[in-house]
């Protein structure tokens, strides 16, 4: 052990890095943030039979599918939909280094959806030869960050990532959009796919199928191979895409567009992203 | 069985076939491992479409409190996308215990509720075991319905099952 003057005087700088980086690292952005990481949610099971199941959900932003070797996805945008479209309650709620988790009880037979829904705004800008970078509501913008500030960019960010889970019948009562950011309308059931049959999925933008948007899709487990073996399609003129799953397994879906449709004036640029994890059963 | 498609085809759209009896013989085998749970196991008639025409049996846990047994009857993973998702088990003359080691006989008149609905035509019986801690496995043997005659084949599984077989008679 060292003497506890050495250890304070140790300890201090690392925490304050460790806290810095966390700050400066977009722990919330990362579905919408321009980086390379992944965010995910990760439910223990996604088909469910018999009653009163509960599933555990893990969450985290990482490099590896779906490996927690990064940071924890922040849950306050965490939303859990029973059935019939009424909230649910996410329970246990945890966040911890690597990595965030919550238990849902699957308290009734039909589709569950989970997601983690993010909207704000991002400001960046020098301010007396030192950037700054900000991140709140349009409101708080309007407050917090100097409107002919030197080198001003504002951006706005919606981010979406979801899980679905069902027990017994499938249903598609929480398979509507809100018409908000990117989404994703299932024509294939998210928990009735299969490896080597195809499935289609529709991207709507703001509610409208969107096309020409480029999906990636890649399989968990990359720690553990060479190759990423990433999936990319592009969809068709109804905003469709088809994909046949090569093999079994969890899988990560992916898009995002940019462009300027913005909520607030001051955004001159919107990044709208979209991701789920879907599985693949043999 | 190729050969009585064509002779068949002319009879798909008729009603319910006449009687004829069937029996299922399932072959549970001895497996040297660890721990041992004896498997799940459905049994189903199926169309060439893979969608299902009856469920003839599903053998689980029925002892355990509470329906707990339901948990893992998703592991049976074709009969629960195919059909078994859509039912409420327990379901009378259908839902049975768990067998032990050997081979269990399974006997169905032709008159028998789930049997005699079926349009002629080309089908085949669907045997899937799942096993806790242990592995999946699924037979299918294809027959004719109604029969033309006494008919027998055999489907040999590897892992989770033993042989399979199906009479058919008339």
């Amino acid at each position: 052990m060292n003497p506890p003057a050495k250890e304070t005087a140790m300890r201090f700088p690392l925490m304050a890095a460790v806290l810095a980086v966390a700050l400066a690292l977009p722990i919330v952005t990362l579905p919408i943030g321009a980086v390379a990481h992944r965010a995910w949610l990760l439910p223990s099971a996604t088909v469910l039979s018999g009653a009163d199941q509960w599933v555990t959900v893990d969450a985290a932003v990482s490099n590896d599918l779906f490996f927690f070797e990064h940071n924890p996805l922040r849950l306050d945008g965490l939303s859990v939909t029973a059935p019939d479209g009424s909230p649910a309650a996410a329970e246990n709620t945890a966040t911890g280094r690597y990595r965030s988790t919550f238990d849902v009880k699957i308290a009734r037979p039909g589709t569950w959806k989970i997601a983690v829904v993010t909207d704000g705004l991002f400001a960046s800008w020098r301010e007396d030869g030192q950037p700054r970078r900000w991140r709140g509501t349009a409101e708080a913008l309007a407050r917090e960050v100097p409107e002919n500030a030197e080198n001003l960019r504002v951006t706005q960010s919606q981010g979406r990532l979801e899980a679905f889970v069902t027990a017994g019948k499938p249903t598609d009562g929480v398979l509507q959009p809100t018409g908000k950011g990117l989404e994703l309308m299932p024509i294939t059931h998210p928990n009735d796919l299969v490896a080597g049959t195809p499935a289609s999925f529709r991207f709507l933008l703001d509610g409208a199928p969107r096309a020409g948007l480029e999906v990636t899709i890649i399989r968990g487990g990359i720690r553990y191979r060479d190759n990423l073996g990433a999936l990319t399609a592009t969809t068709d003129a109804e905003g469709a895409v088809s994909v046949t799953w090569p093999e079994p397994g969890m899988y990560w879906i992916e898009a995002s567009v940019r462009d300027d449709r913005t909520a607030t004036a001051r955004a001159k640029e919107r990044r709208a992203s979209y991701a789920a994890t879907l599985e693949v059963l043999p | 069985m190729r050969k009585f498609l064509t002779v068949a085809a002319g009879g798909l759209a008729a009603g319910p076939a006449a009687a004829a009896d069937i029996a299922i013989k399932v072959e549970i085998p001895r497996l040297t491992v660890a721990e041992y749970h004896r498997p799940y196991v459905a049994v189903w008639i199926e169309r060439p479409d893979q969608s299902v025409a009856a469920t003839l049996a599903v053998w689980y846990d029925l002892r355990l409190r509470n329906n707990e047994g339901t948990k893992w009857l998703k592991d049976l993973r074709q009969w629960w996308r195919r059909t078994g998702r859509e039912l409420d088990m327990p379901v009378d003359g259908i839902s049975g215990a768990t067998r032990p080691v050997g081979a269990h006989t399974l006997a169905f008149a032709g008159d028998h509720p789930t049997l005699e609905p079926l349009p002629p035509g080309e089908y085949r019986l669907a045997v899937e075991a799942a096993r806790e801690v242990g592995g999946r496995e699924m037979v299918r043997i294809p027959f004719r319905w109604p029969p033309l005659k006494a008919e027998s084949a055999t489907a040999q599984g590897k892992d989770e099952l033993g042989a399979v077989t199906l009479d058919i008679e008339p």
